[in-house]
């Protein structure tokens, strides 16, 4: 079967709600004919896919298979070689990955990306940055106002860290954290921005099974609680196939599958890629 | 008391206030290098550049006038005004800022990712460029450099007084102290206050940390480096404009200002490259240091010691505490 006319069949085209009960909307995100190379290598080649509002999507793969290049394109970091992203009905022109994230988008990264010498508190307050609206001038000039501002912010920054139940390392440098909890601030801090699209670059990579089952929680009680639309990144098969809506499938850089975790699984490329087939 | 302790406490006050000047110049290199890893070399000329510019606007002098009369066969020299010293002093901090943000456009933007040794370069590039586009400017000549705060009010006169006088009523004993120094100090002190207050308190300078700590991590929050670059480099053109105000106004503003660089070299190896309060107690500390040791041992080995003193200073710091006073230390995880 040719992979570029495989769409996903197994969900609805309209707006329709989930199984457990979530709304899944309209695309909000569309890859359309993505490819990436560095010099030979090609990283992505010649990738569609979209992503729905509500939904929670998840790219699989083998190492190496493009999966972090992609969530580099989606987010600005890489500017693909071909092809065009499209936001919410519009092509999206050429933006450095700051304009990207104050159009709405957050993300965490696969080797943790945190301010490693400030708070948690502080690392997460940082994640308020595009929500942030007095300027310098005016900071400087409405003293009161500024702080009432900084004020709300601190409240919302707090609630989050009710929420992911981190409140006993407020002060603690996050440099001085164990793994899995940088990884818990990290995704606070992209929560903090209230995001439209939140990407996650393999959220439970190196946690225990007790560390994984708690992201997976806030994962799904962030996108069922605020209807953030979530794209993940993940190797645990167990974890995608419980918290995703569709997969998409990479293998050498090409698409391989996509669909429902239900006919991922039961497709022979797959099963074929994953269980180390030669390619042709 | 004996006179020779007073004396002592004397020299201390005074190095203390020498050392709030190095503090100064070692800030504005602290605050690039932490933003950017770039080791600025032209910090020092920043601070001349800001002086000349400063006088030359105070005192109605037409920029690159010798260029324009060579050029067009006329002859203007002054504009023939004599402004205000906080109006100068705030088309000064316009101009620096200005050239923050063209040499971030124009350079440090295309070098980005660039090894340090190359930004370094571009830096030492910078300051020769600058230090003849200063020349180019305002001319070569030593200018007398007069900040008054209100007409009748150039300089704090009576402080020194003050303090000579209860000094005096304390230990029978007055204090001499440059008004320059007190002066200096309150600034300086006014100064750090208010960059502390804006690194912690506000939106652009919480981003200006986030810079310094991970650029990644910042772009993936919506800070733009290239603004915050920009702003930094104009924070630290601003530190180099007070630097400069008081250096110049001590000793004339004149080419050698630009010298005050290989002053906070030593205080920025004794307090970290990328800790503000240590660029604060590096500075004081290479100040009173070095004029304590010039009190106590300089008689003794024939004076002139304030000549190397801070640089074995840092020398001896260098191999027991590479990282400085307050240097992070962050051990890299393998
Ligand atoms: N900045 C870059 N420069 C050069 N090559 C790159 C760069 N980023 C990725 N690549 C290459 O692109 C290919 C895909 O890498 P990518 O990191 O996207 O894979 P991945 O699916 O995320 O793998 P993993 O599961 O190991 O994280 C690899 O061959 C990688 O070497
Ligand atoms: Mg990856």
């Amino acid at each position: 079967m040719s992979v570029e006319q495989m769409t996903t069949t197994g969900v609805p085209a309209e707006p329709y709600v989930t199984a457990d009960g979530r709304q899944i909307g309209n695309v909000l995100m569309e890859m359309k004919n993505i490819t990436l190379r560095f010099g030979g290598v090609v990283a992505i080649s010649d990738i569609s896919f979209d992503i729905r509002e509500g939904e929670i999507r998840a790219i699989i793969g083998p190492n190496g298979a493009g999966k972090s290049s992609m969530l580099n394109v989606i987010s600005g970091f890489y500017v693909p070689t071909e092809g065009e992203v499209w936001f919410r009905g519009s092509k999206r022109p050429q933006m450095k990955p700051y304009q990207v994230a104050q159009q709405g988008l957050a993300r965490t990264f696969q080797n943790i990306a945190l301010f490693k010498g400030m708070s948690t508190l502080d690392n997460i307050m940082t994640g308020r940055m595009t929500r942030m609206k007095t300027n310098m001038l005016q900071q400087a000039m409405w003293w009161g106002k500024a702080q009432k501002e900084e004020g709300e912010h601190r409240e919302a920054v707090e609630k989050i860290i009710d929420f992911l139940e981190i409140q006993a390392i407020r002060k603690t440098p996050v440099g001085r954290l164990p793994y899995g909890l940088q990884k818990r601030v990290e995704l606070g801090r992209a929560l903090a921005a209230e995001p439209d699209i939140l990407l996650l670059d393999e959220p439970m990579a190196g946690m225990n099974v007790e560390e994984k089952e708690d992201m997976s929680r806030f994962i799904l009680d962030v996108n069922d609680e605020f209807g953030t639309t979530i794209a993940l990144i993940e190797h645990d098969m167990g974890v995608v196939m419980d918290l995703s809506d569709r997969v998409v499938v990479m293998d050498y850089g090409r698409k391989i599958g996509d669909g429902t975790p239900d006919e991922v699984r039961n497709n022979q490329e797959v099963i074929d890629a994953y269980l180390g087939v030669e390619h042709d | 008391m004996s006179d020779n302790l007073i004396y002592a406490m004397e020299v201390t006050l005074n190095g203390l206030m020498a050392g709030v000047l190095y503090a100064l110049v070692a800030l504005g290199f602290v605050l690039i290098y932490k933003a950017s890893g770039i080791f600025n070399f032209a910090q020092g000329v920043m601070a001349l550049f800001a002086a000349m510019t400063l006088v030359g606007i105070e005192k109605g002098q037409v920029p690159f006038s010798h260029l324009i009369n060579a050029v067009l066969g006329t002859e203007v020299h002054h504009f023939g005004w004599h402004l205000h010293s906080f109006l100068a002093i705030a088309f000064t901090v316009v101009v620096m800022i200005g050239l923050a943000w063209a040499v971030q456009q124009v350079i440090f933007k295309h070098l980005v990712g660039q090894e340090p040794i190359i930004l370094f370069m571009a830096t030492i590039g910078l300051a020769y460029f600058l230090e003849g586009v200063a020349d180019l400017m305002w001319g070569s000549e030593i200018k007398n450099l007069d900040i008054c705060l209100t007409s009748n009010l150039c300089m704090p006169q009576g402080i020194n007084e003050a303090i000579d006088q209860t000094t005096y009523e304390w230990f029978g004993y007055g204090f001499f102290i440059d008004n320059l120094d007190i002066t200096a100090t309150i600034v300086a002190m006014v100064l750090v206050a208010a960059l502390v207050a804006f690194s912690q308190y506000t939106k652009q300078g919480r981003a200006m940390r986030a810079v310094a700590d991970d650029h990644q991590a910042a772009l993936s929050v919506g800070i733009s480096l290239n603004f915050i670059w920009v702003l930094v480099w104009s924070v630290a053109g601003f530190v180099a404009l007070v630097a400069g105000i008081m250096w110049g106004a001590k000793s004339g503003v004149q080419f050698s200002l630009s010298l005050i660089a290989l002053k906070a070299l030593p205080v920025l190896m004794l307090g970290g490259f990328t800790s503000i309060p240590g660029a604060i107690v590096g500075g004081l500390i290479i100040g009173v240091g070095e004029k304590l040791f010039e009190f106590a041992i300089g008689p003794m080995v024939g004076g002139a010691t304030e000549n190397w003193f801070a640089y074995v200073l840092a020398l001896l710091f260098l191999v027991f505490r590479p990282q400085g006073l307050f240097g992070e230390k962050i051990i890299e995880r393998v």
